[in-house]
């Protein structure tokens, strides 16, 4: 790793961010699948409006960590605080419910929908008119799709996809995807984002294009934004507070610079003896 | 108490028919992911090539030896079995490679009104027998135990000796042998056992022609207790639940699936079915494996299914 | 040259999200409707009623319905047979047992009966998926052939079994010449296909191919599964039962349950997978084939074995009805998953730029 390279990142890390609350909480969480431990024990905080990454080498636990989060998966054991208050068990729609949105590690698009159905359904919690109502497409059904149709495509001039708006997802190439993921998750307003390696796979541009975004986001939205993310240089960039977890267990939280400078995090990383 | 245990008898060889048909399904469904919804056709066609072989060659041969005509029409249904698992392999599953089991169902669906218009095409469509010289004539049994006894096929045990046999030979062919293993390194994972040198499409082949193999026992067990008609292909249908019960991917499960249904169909018939107006027999196995579905969706034996994000 | 969008610009996003985009389009279609309800009743032939048309349109529907649940919303089921017997035992109780049942009204009670058994039996779905639900529904087929067969109340105690409308009549209209009653079924299958074409681009029809597409995404940003699956059944099965009792009522006239038996189940799956999963247009095409299919291959056949000097035998004509149908579906499946419907769009897409090829 190019240390001057990460100095001058740590010299523009966004230390300006507004940070406000603890906006969820989680509390010496463990998740076991069977026999086979993917987190124990487990703490650490999200504060409001910050940028909070976690990282870790390859089965270190992290998208299992998100999983937690927006409810796929439910931990045996801890307690999960969002705004102050314990969350139950919950299923993921819950999780949506209450603000929560995420883009996925291997995009999970729907692929047989178009680029913009594909943005609308992330609006679907928004949308109240029943089935009847959809059934004539009269009046309250019509004036709602149209509504929700111009928030989408608010979304669609933010992530710069006119071109493709009415492409099936299916046929666009990887990046393109991963912003239309992201379109997704980004229509549910959500006040917590998660984001699973926004940017694996892609290549120096594209990462610059998706930096930009997150932080774009970041500033004019004012969402929380959770990223899971392999490119250290990106990582250090763009997050305020880091969350390091090797085999399931947490070894390091702090600033990108106390992480970097945390000799666990160094071991996991490099091996110990460094 | 002797009628009980005849009926349930009865049903525990219904029910080794039906274990059988499932066998198929486990096969074919562990080794490619396919559930085989063309069992019950193959079935029809084995039997169907079966019957007519051996009626074929007797006639050719004068009538002399019902052995030789039989080893020649046990040999020509292996032969059709072995072209429709080449020819499916081919033209089908090689084309449809990582494809969702919801497609590979509907395609096996189409295979399935393939052959059955091919093989009554090819063997004709009326009711045709099989003889294998199974002893046709009842035994009375445990006449001690019981005033009057109990009455049982012959043919019943000899079929149900087959069957314990195909069990036992397919279990050893499974573990021990390097097909054997073959089959479950490409059941488990198609890309990996493909990595290590396995061919995916011969190993197809060789599950495909094992559970021909299997229809082909099923059909002559089957057909020469009663005729070698079209409607053995909706074995097929009353063999589904079975492999819901047994679970999907286990061969005991087939086998105690079936038995079980086969006893609780024919008990439930007889015990329960004067109280409803009869007819139990359609939904008996059915409305088992809708309760199987709702409460332990893996089956008995099956293993269980998580999903992974 | 005429089928172009040039010079139709959109100025709102309403104008953007009309059914038909392309003005042709929308011409096409109404002129089709137009010539289905005036031009054919005086073209067709009784023959034509009975034997093609009527069983079309009701078919049409039912795919339909099987198509909102299979294709759109991605769970298999063969017990849609099972869901026009409901629809149309359950429209014939509505009939002969409240006096003065508005016709209409009975067949529509019928679609809702079938789809409160769809939601029941589509509870399976919430944990099963593929293989596991075909069962489910199979049991569905199974439960139905039964209970139709042995419980006399549902067939009022009719003692052959088989139940018939005496007089099919709305609003003082006597239903009774061909013509009429394909132009019953016409205006049925009119209204419910625009009905499904509006739930298909509304935000319920993107909640089905959600799920369908992937369902812990569709979960993830909040769709619960459990109401998309649900109202996806339950939305099927109302199409699917309101076409068993056109079935029953207007083609049949006197049904017993063996027209609703689980042959009729596959036969409504392979339209929609010949006509082209997760497309109204498609359950058309899928409908049309397969009602024709066995009339051609009736006149054709035989015309064709004479020709090569062989006597091709009733037997033998359904024998290669099999082997067609088989093949069709392993093709279309292979080769192009969305169907008849997709060779439509190609062919519209080609017309768009002739003659220019590209």
């Amino acid at each position: 790793m190019d240390m001057t390279d990460m100095n001058s990142a740590a010299a523009t890390s966004p230390a300006g961010r507004r940070q406000g609350e603890v906006i969820l909480d989680l509390q010496n969480i463990s998740l076991r699948f069977g026999g086979v431990k993917a987190l124990t024990d487990i703490s650490f905080n999200i504060r409001e409006h910050e940028v909070r990454a976690i990282i870790g080498p390859n089965g270190a636990g992290k998208s299992s960590m998100l999983n937690v989060i927006n409810g796929v998966y439910h931990p045996q054991e801890g307690r999960i605080f969002f705004r102050g208050e314990e969350r139950k068990k919950m299923e993921p729609h819950m999780a949506a419910l209450q603000g929560i949105a995420r883009t996925f590690q291997n995009i999970a698009l729907f692929k047989g929908m178009s680029v913009l159905d594909n943005i609308m359904t992330g609006r679907n919690l928004k949308m109240k008119c029943n089935l009847f109502q959809q059934a004539l497409w009269l009046g309250p059904a019509l004036r709602e799709e149209i509504a929700h149709r111009e928030k989408v495509e608010e979304i669609v001039d933010f992530l710069e996809i006119q071109h493709i708006r009415k492409t099936p997802v299916g046929a666009l190439p990887y990046g393109l995807q991963k912003r239309v993921d992201l379109g997704r998750a980004l229509a549910m307003e959500p006040q917590i984002l998660l984001l699973d390696e926004p940017m694996a796979g892609m290549n120096v541009e594209e990462k610059q294009d998706m930096c930009r975004f997150i932080l774009d986001i970041s500033d004019q939205f004012g969402t929380t934004i959770v990223l899971i993310e392999h490119d250290m240089g990106v990582v250090m960039d763009i997050s305020d507070r880091v969350v390091v977890l090797d085999y399931g267990k947490k070894i390091g939280d702090g600033t990108p610079d106390e992480v970097r400078n945390n000799q666990d995090v160094i071991n996991a990383y490099l091996g110990s003896g460094h | 108490m002797a009628f009980f245990i005849e009926t349930m008898l009865g049903g525990l060889m219904t029910g080794m028919l039906y274990s059988l048909v499932a066998l198929g399904f486990v096969l074919i469904f562990k080794a490619s992911g396919v559930f085989n919804f063309a069992q019950g056709a193959m079935v029809l066609v084995a039997a169907l090539a079966m019957a007519r072989f051996s009626e074929w060659s007797n006639a050719a041969l004068g009538g002399d030896s019902l052995f030789l005509a039989n080893v020649i029409g046990i040999i020509g249904a292996g032969a059709v079995m072995f072209l429709v698992a080449w020819a499916v392999e081919r033209f089908v599953l090689r084309k449809l490679v990582n494809q969702e089991g919801a497609t590979l169902l509907m395609v096996t669906l189409g295979i399935a009104y393939v052959l059955e218009g091919l093989g009554q095409t090819f063997f004709g469509s009326e009711i045709y027998s099989i003889d294998v010289g199974m002893p046709k004539d009842p035994v009375i049994m445990f006449e001690g135990l019981f005033e009057g006894g109990v009455l049982i096929n012959k043919e019943d045990f000899i079929a149900a000796a087959l069957a314990a046999v195909l069990v036992a030979g397919l279990t050893v062919f499974f573990q021990k042998t390097a097909i054997g293993r073959a089959l479950r390194a490409v059941a488990d994972d198609h890309q990996a056992a493909q990595s290590v040198g396995i061919p995916l499409n011969k190993t197809w082949v060789i599950v495909w022609c094992v559970a021909g193999l299997v229809a082909l026992v099923a059909g002559i067990i089957w057909g020469s207790k009663m005729g070698v008609q079209f409607s053995l292909v909706t074995v097929a249908l009353r063999a589904l639940p079975v492999v819901i019960l047994g679970g999907l991917t286990s061969v005991p499960g087939a086998i105690v699936g079936g038995l079980i249904i086969g006893v609780g169909e024919k008990l439930s018939e007889v015990y329960l079915g004067p109280f409803v107006g009869g007819g139990i027999e359609i939904w008996f196995a059915y409305v088992m494996a809708l309760i199987v579905l709702l409460f332990r969706p893996q089956g008995l034996f099956g293993e269980k299914i998580i999903n992974r994000v | 040259m005429f089928y172009r969008e040039n010079g139709q610009f959109k100025t709102s996003y309403a104008a953007d999200q009309q059914i038909f985009t392309i003005a042709q389009d929308k011409w096409f279609v109404w002129g089709l409707i137009a010539f289905a309800a005036l031009a054919v009743p005086m073209l067709a032939d009784e023959y034509m009623f009975r034997a093609i048309l009527i069983p079309f349109l009701v078919l049409s529907l039912a795919a339909l319905g099987v198509n909102l649940l299979v294709g759109y919303c991605g769970q298999i089921t063969l017990g849609a047979g099972a869901f026009m017997a409901i629809g149309a035992y359950a429209a014939y109780n509505f009939m002969v047992r409240i006096d003065g049942m508005p016709l209409v009204l009975a067949m529509l009670l019928g679609g809702v009966s079938a789809a409160a058994f769809g939601i029941l039996f589509g509870i399976p779905s919430l944990r099963v998926r593929g293989l596991y639900l075909a069962v489910a529904t199979l049991a569905a087929q199974f439960l139905c052939d039964w209970a139709f067969l042995r419980i006399g109340w549902f067939t009022n105690n009719s003692s052959s079994g088989s139940v018939s409308v005496a007089k099919l009549e709305m609003l003082g209209w006597a239903i009774d010449s061909p013509t009429e009653k394909y132009l019953f079924c016409l205006a049925f299958v009119v209204v419910f296909a625009f009905i499904g074409k509006n739930l298909t681009r509304a935000a319920i029809g993107r909640q089905w191919m959600a799920i369908r597409d992937m369902d812990v995404a569709a979960e993830v940003i909040g769709i619960r599964p459990m109401f998309a699956k649900l109202s996806a059944f339950a939305v099927s099965s109302f199409f699917v039962g309101v076409a068993g009792a056109l079935w029953g009522f207007v083609h049949l006239g006197s049904w017993e349950p063996a027209a609703f038996s689980v042959d009729r189940s596959f036969q409504l799956l392979f339209m929609v997978i010949i006509g082209g999963m997760g497309s109204i247009m498609g359950s058309f095409f899928g409908a049309a084939f397969i009602v024709i299919l066995p009339i051609f291959l009736n006149q054709f056949l035989p015309l064709l074995g004479s020709l090569v000097g062989v006597t091709v035998s009733t037997a033998g004509i359904s024998h290669a009805e099999l082997i067609i149908f088989g093949s069709l579906i392993i093709f279309f499946l292979i080769v192009e998953p969305h169907g008849l419907a997709r060779l439509w769009s190609i062919a519209k897409q080609k017309l768009r730029l002739w003659p220019f090829p590209h």
